[in-house]
């Protein structure tokens, strides 16, 4: 069964991005259009808004780096690991020219980034997933990246927050890919043996081989309006069952709704829940 | 047709034996036990008490089925939640007891439909995995036809991983890798080879512990070795402090794609 599916990041909702970079740089001037609604708007005003349409309200994708970069606190973050690059371990057909143009096109050189930074002057530790790096796919180095920051905030006693996105796994690091759902899931047991927090904030898409590890070993967990969050795709479900699926299948509202989540919270919202938790779970407070 | 495929269509091979076959000629006075306690008894994944030797276990299997029949009661060996659920159970019970786990992979993965979705697939896969991650109990997993990806990782997180000569185990099947990478399912024979799911190739990446000959077919040979070496194995991880046991188990998987970074 396929961990992975490629056309959950061809809905609207994500084409926004691609957009974005694609407008010639002529500073001021420059505009966004949103897919959803087809309204006009200038990039600054989008930005400002975390990619939110204010006409609408779709939520458009953000990069791993903007994500952190919006929620933490000004010039607190502080990346790790920022030099560990993927491998084609396997020789697998067509990766590393694959790697290298996603790797220009992104800007990063993985799937995540990963970091500590200050929310409200509280200290925690961050990952977040690129949408945008081979449909946000976990391979050796994504997981190598989310186990150390686990391994870190355990031993320096820091809260996790990790923003979602991912197809799932990466079919061109073969085993090496699945493995990484065993040794992530390690290292978030050993997290939360240490007594520490660790919200995951599931972002559209969050599916595959991350919400069978990370994205549902959280102490509470966090979506994103609409996000599509699930095992198995939609289409692959479709061709299974051979029926179509009811509207809003596997929406965050319907995984609410089933109990698999704790709480949907729209984005201008989530700065200000994610630092009532930390508030809420500092240890300090209970002197 | 490439090596690989091979590996992947002797895996499938109708006849192969399946997990109950190993429980029967491994283990004596298996006792079954049915249920995760939460919503139903998944027929895809068999469990129970036996005993190796003198030594009480808990077996879990992933079963396809021998008879159509069968196979459909069982799913064809997909597994919904509640499989996972009661494997799950049944490990917890076997770590208050002391028992050691032995777990038999045979899947072509975890079920995709609307219930094992509305259920939680993804939960109790995930689940699985942290608390077999922990247990405090030596645990060996045996891939003995197909591991199938999440599915399969889901009784594979283990002290011994050992698979038998012609299992495979892979991240996707090919036909999925084929259709996703080169959006043509017929590829499949390529992207076995691609994938590196031969039971040689995950013994060279350090992945699995040990490989199985299967002895010409002869399966009931097969299990005479197998009794010995599960049994070998579970006095060998019993000499060990549980909290050195359960660091070697995840130090073992924590290495896996970090090694040369
Ligand atoms: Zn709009």
């Amino acid at each position: 069964m396929p961990l992975i599916s490629k056309d959950l990041f061809k809905k609207p909702n994500n084409a926004l991005e691609g957009g974005v970079d694609a407008q010639p740089p002529a500073a001021e001037e420059r505009t966004v259009t949103c897919s959803e609604c087809k309204a006009v708007l200038p990039l600054d005003v989008f930005k400002a808004q975390a990619h939110v349409c204010p006409r609408c309200g779709a939520l458009h994708a953000m990069s791993a780096r903007e994500r952190i970069l919006w929620l933490v606190d000004a010039d607190s973050f502080q990346e790790m690991d920022a030099a560990l690059l993927p491998q084609d371990r396997l020789g697998f057909p067509a990766y590393a020219g694959k790697l290298r143009k996603v790797q220009q096109e992104s800007g990063e050189p993985e799937g995540v980034v990963t970091g500590t930074g200050m929310l409200d002057g509280m200290p925690c530790a961050l990952f977040s997933m690129n949408p945008e790096f081979i449909m946000g796919s976990m391979g050796a180095v994504v997981g190598e990246k989310i186990t150390r920051l686990f391994e870190y905030a355990a031993a320096q006693r820091l809260p996790v927050i990790g923003y979602i996105v991912s197809g799932g796994a990466r079919i061109q690091e073969g085993m090496f890919s699945l493995m990484q759902m065993a040794k992530t899931s390690g290292a978030v047991l050993r997290h939360s043996q240490a007594g520490q927090l660790y919200i995951a904030v599931l972002t559209h898409p969050t599916t595959g081989g991350v919400v069978a590890s990370f994205a549902m070993e959280a102490d509470i967990i966090l979506a994103e309006p609409k996000a599509l969050i699930g095992f198995a795709g939609p289409r692959v479900i479709e061709q299974t069952m051979r029926q179509k699926l009811p509207e809003g299948f596997q929406r965050a509202e319907f995984i609410m709704e089933k109990g698999f989540v704790d709480r949907i919270v729209p984005r201008d919202a989530q700065r200000r829940e994610l630092s009532q938790l930390l508030r809420a779970h500092r240890k300090e407070g209970l002197a | 047709m490439t090596a690989a495929y091979e590996r992947v269509q002797a895996a499938r091979q109708k006849g192969r034996p399946t997990s109950m076959y190993y429980i029967q000629h491994i283990f004596t006075d298996f006792l079954e036990m049915h249920g995760d306690r939460r919503y139903a008894d998944d027929a895809a994944v068999v469990g129970g008490i036996a005993m190796l030797g003198g030594m009480p276990v808990t077996v879990v299997g992933i079963e396809k089925g021998v008879d159509t029949d069968e196979k459909v009661r069982r799913n064809f060996g997909s597994a919904h939640p509640e499989g996972y659920r009661k494997a799950l159970r049944l490990m917890l019970q076997a770590e208050k007891f002391g028992r050691p786990v032995v777990c038999l992979i045979d899947t072509s993965g975890a079920f995709c439909g609307i219930g094992a979705e509305e259920r939680g697939q993804g939960l109790a896969i995930a689940e699985n995995l942290m608390a077999m991650m922990g247990l405090s109990v030596p645990i060996i997993s045996l891939v003995i036809g197909e591991g199938g990806s999440g599915g399969a990782l889901a009784l594979g997180v283990a002290d011994r991983v050992w698979m038998l000569e012609n299992a495979v185990y892979s991240v996707i099947s090919p036909e999925g890798a084929a259709s996703i990478v080169w959006k043509d399912a017929g590829k499949a024979a390529e992207a076995s080879e691609a994938l590196r799911l031969t039971a040689t190739d995950l013994y060279g990446f350090g992945m699995v512990e040990r490989v199985f000959p299967e002895a010409d077919g002869d399966f009931a040979a097969l299990c005479d070795t197998l009794r010995t070496a599960f049994t070998q194995e579970f006095e060998a991880l019993r000499t060990l402090p549980v909290q050195a046991m359960v660091e070697q188990r995840y130090q073992k998987f924590r290495k896996i794609g970090g090694d040369a970074l």
